[in-house]
């Protein structure tokens, strides 16, 4: 071997120790008096929780966000996993995460006591943290009804002046599968057919885009979710968002039969915990009076503990009557409900 | 050894020599395991793939391949088509003609690589919006009071998409197109003008067929990297093969599904990658006739009125794929200055300084690896192997990361189940638990970048130069070492910056194998953009395009200073 590919050799060498030490940084995730969160949800919606938490019990909080295969990255790491905690949105992901085989069951009467049991699994495999509505947003200048119904989206009145963001967005998803819950699929095939035939435009963007499109005369009627409402209200950087808001009101679809799709965000065990102690210690604490009410005000998402208060943004919308079903329930259709958009074509809008 | 009693039997014609006796049997090997690091995560995805599936087939036969295919084509060939105008356009007028300006131009053509597509998706989305600063304007303009009044093509479709794809990945070609023109065929096209044909003539009629195979080549690279975007099409609502990907994995829960989807996409890979090959051979062929890469071009010097349209049509895909883009955020980023010194922000940049500087490291030495193994073998299966392990960068990038999580965890517990038997300690995650698995999933996507940049390099070296050091008395290895790695420098820093600037841009396989703490520019960009807020990450967003530029421009200058000496 040659001098100089020795010295290529040894800076390989190097790159790699460089990487080492990087890696070695992240050891730390593993020491005592931390627990480890794997997140769907953003760090930024959790991080005052989090900061609350560690003030409280001194325990520190390591969070990994991620977007996709969170369950499939804690069942490829297997025993040796970090993970404590598992944070996410959407029924169908807890669900998801039970039956990949990643979580386990906890039974402690303080979770059981703050979380309604409706909004938890049987087998205490996940608990729901917060509630939010998946609503209507209707512009003010141009819909004149004051209530509405998801059925409703279908009524060919509405052609042309619908929005919303992709079908195969889990927020939709869980939307469209509460409706197979309730009609079967075969009458909500029907329902999305008119619904995709009502679409101004292709669906696209985010839950904002749709506020957006409203405002600019895009649609009239856009599918949302509750929060993001509050969120573009209470935004004083970009103060068109607050336009955006202001043209359109929230409408909370069948509260005069059997009330609003709601989602929930929620929590597990991760299945092989290291710090099984202060992950328990978190899950109480999340679901704490103190937890919900920092959730409801700066999250403007819907507490699940009884009594804890919803923020005043979120009390102007008006009152949200929840659908009874349990979430369980949706969570079962997922599928169906995401092969059905396939089937209906439904994400390439309505010209085709 | 075999004993020859004729030592000087002519050797086959070949491009680097083989001399007789020698093995390499170590060069072969080493690429060999390249080869095999680079598949194992392909190779894991095709075996999630031949797992049942159950009912999801049929579906996705019959509801969403074929859509999700005709989208992707159409896709692909408009931004084919799009960057190959775009791409070739501008070279040829910045090598063949003389402008005020040009120079500005013949670097700032590659800023528009600094920026990554899924901001550019999103930027593009807010500046063509009915809200967005374009429409506003043009109300203001014609007196319209609502979108009923006026028709404008909506940005959010198969060709808005392609639009803002071809924006920011046409420097791909240009680089390319605008290094054959420089040092291919310039003695004939110096003939052909002599003879009296027009530069244009001499353009469509003589450097363009000379220079299709360099540009087929810039092409295919910038539709592998169509292929693999998720950021950008998720955004605009284009339903593309990697759009259903992740919606067959995490709605219907399938991941087998998932796994049949990006095997038909390997096939559109191949299919890309033999294009490519078959367009590498060809320019084999032409490169060893225009070796005269130090002459000067005759730049044919334009009237003003005809320099200025030049320049007007130049600046056109600058705007689209660099000013549209840093002006959106720019704004957000004008409303939160302050966000340069968030400790989170800076400690993001050096994150991704670091893990982009030690993949290109990485990078490079593996492509030289199996490139000296072709180099010295020269045999049908290396070059196979080569062509393999090409396919990680058409892959969208959670897929690859997924593959390579299977295995790499694998591998983790396999390591501490031993540790802890043996020696009755855990060594825990290793690999997956560390930023070293984002440096190994970088290197795999990234190497076809690399390899393809230094072979382009490797192919412009007249053969004679290794044959003449080797007849000297050299090894193998010093006439590499001595002779053809200094040649090499421009295409080594290329392919360098290359890796580099696409790592510093890498999000989806970031955030899937990140450890905890480890954010870099991209991942802070997705987690805010990921909760409707963009806005928030603008600053990071404006980063990622600074980093990017530095090594961005430096790649432009070499390429000057041969135009202008």
């Amino acid at each position: 071997m040659s001098f100089k590919m020795l010295q290529f050799c040894k800076a390989g060498v190097a790159a790699l120790a460089l990487a080492g030490g990087l890696a070695a940084s992240q050891v730390s995730a593993m020491a005592d008096g931390v627990v480890n969160i794997y997140s769907y949800r953003q760090p930024f919606l959790i991080q005052p929780l989090l900061d609350a938490f560690t003030k409280e019990t001194g325990i520190k909080t390591e969070v990994l966000f991620l977007d996709k295969g969170l369950e499939d990255r804690i069942a490829a790491e297997g025993t040796n996993s970090p993970a404590d905690v598992i944070l996410t949105v959407d029924i169908g992901r807890l669900v998801n995460a039970k039956e990949k085989g990643v979580t386990q069951s906890v039974e402690d009467e303080t979770v059981n006591s703050e979380i309604p049991a409706e909004f938890r699994d049987p087998e205490g495999h996940w608990f729901g943290v917060t509630t939010r509505g998946r609503v209507i947003y209707a512009s003010k200048e141009r819909v004149a009804q004051d209530t509405i119904t998801y059925e409703e989206l279908a009524d060919p009145k509405w052609k042309g002046k619908i929005c919303m963001r992709s079908g195969q967005h889990n927020y939709n998803i869980a939307l469209i599968a509460s409706m197979i819950a309730h009609h079967g699929e075969e009458k909500t095939e029907e329902w999305l057919k008119g619904l995709k035939a009502n679409l101004a435009r292709k669906p696209n963007g985010n839950d904002r885009s749709q506020a957006q499109s409203i405002y600019a005369g895009e649609c009239d009627l856009g599918i949302g979710n509750t929060y993001y409402v509050g969120i573009m209200l209470n935004n004083d950087k970009e103060p068109e968002q607050k336009d955006w808001a202001n043209a359109i009101k929230v409408l909370f679809p069948n509260s005069q039969d059997r009330g609003t799709h709601v989602n929930i965000s929620g929590m597990a065990m991760a299945k092989h915990a290291p710090n099984k102690d202060n992950a328990l210690a978190l899950m109480r604490f999340l679901g704490s009076s103190e937890a919900q009410s920092i959730y409801a005000e700066t999250n403007y998402e819907y507490p699940v503990l009884p009594g804890a208060k919803v923020s005043e943004t979120v009390k102007s919308f008006g009152e949200i009557k929840p659908d009874s079903l349990p979430l369980s329930e949706i969570a079962k259709f997922r599928k169906a409900a995401s092969e059905m958009v396939d089937r209906v074509a439904l994400d390439d809008g309505p010209a085709s | 050894m075999t004993v020859t009693p004729l030592p000087t039997a002519p050797e086959r014609p070949s491009r680097f020599a083989r001399v007789r006796g020698e093995r390499h049997l170590g060069a072969f090997a080493g690429s060999v395991l390249v080869a095999l690091a680079v598949l194992l995560p392909i190779l894991t995805i095709l075996l999630v793939a031949a797992g049942s599936s159950g009912d999801t087939w049929p579906h996705l036969l019959r509801y969403v391949l074929p859509r999700s295919a005709g989208t992707t084509f159409l896709l692909l060939f408009l931004v084919a088509l799009g960057t190959g105008i775009v791409g070739v356009g501008c070279a040829w007028v910045v090598v063949a003609y003389d402008f005020p300006l040009r120079s500005f131009f013949a670097w700032a053509l590659v800023l528009p690589l600094a920026v990554p597509p899924y901001l550019a998706a999103y930027a593009f989305g807010e500046f063509f919006h009915y809200v967005g600063p374009l429409q506003s304007g043009l109300r203001a303009l014609f007196g319209f009071t609502s979108p009923r009044d006026y028709w404008f093509p909506d940005i959010r479709s198969t060709w808005g998409a392609a639009l803002v794809v071809t924006s920011v990945t046409f420097p791909y070609v240009y680089l390319t197109a605008r290094v054959v023109f420089l040092m291919q065929g310039r003695n004939i096209a110096d003939v052909a003008r002599t003879l009296g044909a027009t530069p244009s003539r001499v353009f469509f009629r003589i450097l363009l067929p000379v220079a299709r195979p360099a540009i087929v080549a810039g092409i295919a690279l910038v539709m592998m990297e169509t292929l693999n975007d998720i950021g950008a099409v998720e955004y605009l609502g284009v339903r593309t093969l990697t759009l259903s990907v992740y919606s067959t994995w995490l709605n219907q829960g399938s991941l087998e599904g998932a796994a049949q989807i990006a095997a038909v996409m390997l096939v559109i890979v191949f299919l890309l990658l033999s294009a490519e090959q078959w367009a590498r051979r060809k320019q084999r062929f032409h490169a060893a006739r225009g070796t005269q890469m130090r002459s000067r071009p005759p730049r044919a010097r334009l009237a003003p009125m005809r320099g200025l349209t030049a320049s007007v049509a130049l600046i056109v895909p600058i705007l689209f794929g660099f000013g549209i883009p840093v002006y959106v955020f720019g704004q957000y980023v004008s409303r939160r200055l302050y966000q340069f010194s968030d400790p989170q922000v800076l400690q993001a940049f050096v994150t991704s300084v670091t893990v982009a500087a030690i993949t290109a490291a990485l990078t490079l030495t593996l492509a030289l690896l199996i490139l000296n193994a072709v180099r010295l073998s020269r045999g049908a299966s290396t070059m196979f192997l080569v062509r393999l392990a090409s396919v990680g960068y058409a892959l969208p990038g959670t897929i690859l990361a997924l593959g390579l999580l299977l295995s790499l965890a694998r591998l983790d517990n396999f390591i501490d189940g031993l540790a802890r038997s043996f020696a009755g300690v855990s060594t825990g995650l290793l690999l997956t638990g560390t930023a070293a698995s984002i440096v190994i999933a970088c290197t795999i996507r990234f190497l076809a970048l690399a390899e393809s940049a230094v072979r382009s390099g490797l192919e412009k070296l007249p053969p004679n130069l290794d044959l003449a050091a080797r007849s000297l008395g050299k090894s193998a290895n010093q006439s590499a070492f001595m002779i053809l790695l200094p040649l090499l420098k421009p295409a080594l820093l290329t392919a360098a910056i290359l890796v580099f600037v696409d790592t510093v841009k890498e999000l989806s396989a970031t955030i899937l194998l990140r450890p905890f703490g480890f954010r870099t520019l991209a991942t802070h960009v997705y987690e805010n953009a990921s909760r409707g807020a963009v806005e928030d990450g603008a600053v990071a967003a404006l980063l990622i395009i600074a980093t990017a530029i530095v090594p961005v421009i430096l790649l432009s200058r070499p390429l000057m200073r041969d135009h202008n000496t």
